[in-house]
């Protein structure tokens, strides 16, 4: 039995596993950021990386990480933090573990716009790329679609489920535009396409990671102000408005966050799927939670995007974007996990 | 026991009855009217006069009629035929898959089928460079199946075993890591990332009688296992273990129904490639028509299935002419804008 615990006005229950998970995530979620940097071409010693990201570093070291490592680093840690709590707020509020912002709408429409400007040649499609650049273009491509999807599933409030059905379809109809598009296209346009509809941490810079960073943090601040209203809308609607929750409100704030966070982790390393599904179900389990813990789940999507990524860069012998490495880990993880569950029912 | 059922209150059953069976009808004739229509409508049009001589006539010296009985016989009968045949699988699978997971939001994909049709078309265009749709049409099945019985293994795995949730997720990460595969050699192979855009599309098109008479030898096996596990599947709706309590063998009818949508779904998918979205769709809206019965809701999935896939194959011949658009393309562009609408007008109970 969890003892309560009350300090003043705040009272919470004191369960030491989640804690002790959350906290051994964060330790490995900087270790892996740390060993992000320490590798590349040439291999930085880690005291001598937490040295130089601490502002004490020498001057040699510098230049390397904080121009070139630290951006792709932190892009990973931003993307990874955005997705997993994004993915967890929508599980959550829909009810339902396959509702993950991918069928939200972000991830796709950020890919149609993608392939889009990849694809077609002429004249609006290389003003946009030269002007903007593909990144930003494809953001605002996954950002309306996924405004689009909020504002069509608004009817009287914000539903999850309806939220979820209508991002499928519309996630379907963009899907279809990418695959008549990549058809109709040149095959080595193709093939660009691919590389960036998987998502990738290559060749960051300071101006995108920034952006995304910003953004990624002031949204962080208005998960965790909501997120004291959340727990109890785990309960449903009545039981949520009886212990005086705005459900209404609360839903609608957190869900437009998802969105935007799913947006975020698209500017930062493009459309890398699934781990906003995985990884909330992921750190469920490792917490032995039975609802995704927000900061776990943010947590375990870092964890799973930078390591992703340094396994990508030291282990295999072929050149992986990112989100190939994501996938083929995440799943199987995720799969390892309700196997252990289940047999753990059985002992 | 039997008087116990003849004292129920029969009112108000049969005019419900009634209307389903007259429901159904309609879709039956639906389905036969798109069936013509997509033998007639094409790059080159055809009057019902043409078609039907086009059909039966016999072996004949007029140049134009032997053209149109080529159109006919060799193009638009075996493409019609599929779309009935793959539509009424993915219908009946995508209606089977939301039953047996509890899920409203499970699609034919979710256990795996067409990640592992993927990974396996361009792992067979990749190693042993097969360049011929028709060589990889097995490849693609035995993959799908496969897959399916990989995540369904998975999920079995303990005491846990076949709860819902577990096969779902499941699903889901055998899903990520395929896809993660096909990703992986598509990336590094242009020839097989250019037979899998092809093929990723979804199309009726170009397969003929040698991959579908196959294919729908085992999407029958696969209606037939759906039809037996039907009533089952009401009372697992009930949750397991209330099922249980009412005398229902849980795991041998779940796994009956999982055989089922992998047969069904990985035979529409090696013959057509992915067709993302239209189970998931007609399984809503056949919900709304027929109310949560099992029965009912399958059978009108699978003929609407049918009837959607028909129109859109038709709507893609239509548009773009003299080229097509895949119909797996067509089904998510003309499908889902409806769909949407019905959500928002709050028209589906479980959503």
């Amino acid at each position: 039995m969890a003892p309560g615990v009350r300090l003043g006005r705040v009272s919470f229950v004191w369960r030491p596993w989640p804690v002790l998970v959350t906290l051994l995530l964060a330790a490995a979620a900087f270790l892996v950021f740390c060993l992000s940097i320490s590798f590349g071409d040439f291999t930085i010693a880690l005291p001598r990386v937490i040295a130089t990201i601490t502002g004490r570093g020498e001057r040699v070291d510098e230049f390397v990480i904080m121009d070139l490592r630290l951006p792709r680093a932190l892009a990973g840690l931003v993307a990874g933090i955005a997705l997993g709590l994004s993915g967890a707020i929508t599980q959550s509020l829909a009810r339902n573990p396959l509702a993950s912002p991918d069928v939200l709408g972000i991830t796709t429409g950020a890919g149609a716009v993608a392939v889009f400007l990849v694809t077609v040649s002429g004249g609006t499609t290389a003003a946009i790329m030269s002007s903007v650049g593909l990144s930003a273009a494809a953001l605002a491509g996954g950002l309306g679609t996924g405004v689009l999807v909020y504002v069509l599933a608004w009817r009287r409030g914000i539903d999850g489920m309806r939220l979820v059905l209508i991002g499928i379809s519309v996630s379907a109809v963009m899907q279809a535009i990418t695959n008549w598009l990549l058809v109709t296209a040149d095959i080595r346009d193709v093939a660009r396409a691919q590389a960036w509809l998987v998502g990738s941490l290559a060749d960051r810079t300071w101006n995108e990671v920034w952006v995304a960073t910003c953004c990624g943090l002031a949204l962080l601040a208005v998960v965790a102000a909501a997120s004291f209203q959340f727990k109890p809308m785990h309960f449903g609607d009545e039981i949520a408005a009886g212990l005086g929750v705005r459900h209404g409100r609360v839903r609608a704030v957190l869900l437009l966050c998802a969105v935007l966070l799913a947006g975020v982790a698209v500017s930062a390393a493009g459309p890398v799927p699934f781990v906003a599904l995985v990884a909330p179900q992921a750190a469920m389990r490792l917490a032995r939670r039975p609802t995704p813990p927000l900061v776990a789940s943010g947590l375990v999507g870092a964890l799973l995007l930078n390591g992703s990524d340094v396994l990508a860069r030291t282990a295999l012998p072929v050149a992986l974007p990112v989100g190939v490495v994501t996938a083929a880990i995440g799943g199987p993880f995720l799969v390892y996990l309700l196997v252990r569950a289940n047999l753990r029912k059985a002992a | 026991m039997s008087t116990l059922l003849e004292q129920r209150p029969v009112n108000g059953t049969a005019p419900v009855r009634r209307g389903r069976v007259l429901g159904l009808g309609l879709l039956v004739l639906v389905v036969a009217v798109a069936g013509a229509a997509s033998l007639a409508v094409g790059a080159r049009a055809l009057s019902p006069a043409e078609v039907w001589r086009g059909l039966f006539a016999g072996p004949d010296a007029d140049q134009r009629l032997s053209e149109i009985r080529l159109i006919v016989q060799t193009v638009r009968v075996p493409r019609t035929v599929l779309a009935v045949v793959a539509g009424v699988a993915l219908g009946v699978a995508g209606a089977m898959v939301q039953g047996c997971t509890r899920n409203p939001i499970a699609d034919t994909g979710l256990l795996g089928v067409n990640s592992g049709a993927s990974v396996a078309v361009v792992a067979a265009i990749s190693v042993f460079g097969l360049a011929d749709p028709l060589q990889y049409v097995w490849f693609a099945f035995a993959g799908a199946a496969v897959a399916g019985v990989v995540v369904f293994g998975l999920a079995s795995i303990g005491r846990g075993a076949g709860n819902p949730l577990t096969l779902a997720l499941a699903g889901q990460g055998v899903t990520v890591f395929l896809a993660a595969m096909t990703t992986a050699i598509s990336l590094q192979d242009k020839a097989a990332l250019n037979a899998w855009r092809f093929w990723n599309a979804g199309t009726v098109a170009g397969a003929g009688f040698a991959v579908i008479w196959p294919v729908t030898a085992f999407v029958v096996v696969g209606l037939v296992l759906a039809a037996v596990t039907l009533p089952a599947i009401n009372l697992l709706d009930l949750g397991d273990d209330v099922a249980r309590g009412l005398g229902v063998n849980v795991a041998l009818h779940r796994t009956l129904g999982i055989a089922a949508i992998t047969l069904l779904a990985g035979a529409a998918t090696a013959a057509c490639g992915p067709i993302a979205f239209l189970g998931l769709m007609v399984a809503h809206v056949s919900r709304h028509l027929t109310g949560p019965d099992h029965r009912w809701l399958v059978p009108y999935a699978g003929l609407l299935g049918a009837a959607v896939l028909l129109v859109c194959d038709i709507v893609g011949r239509l548009v773009v002419r003299p080229g097509e658009l895949e119909a797996g393309i067509v089904v998510a562009l003309v499908g889902a804008p409806f769909f949407a609408a019905l959500v928002w007008r709050g028209r589906f109970r479980s959503a």
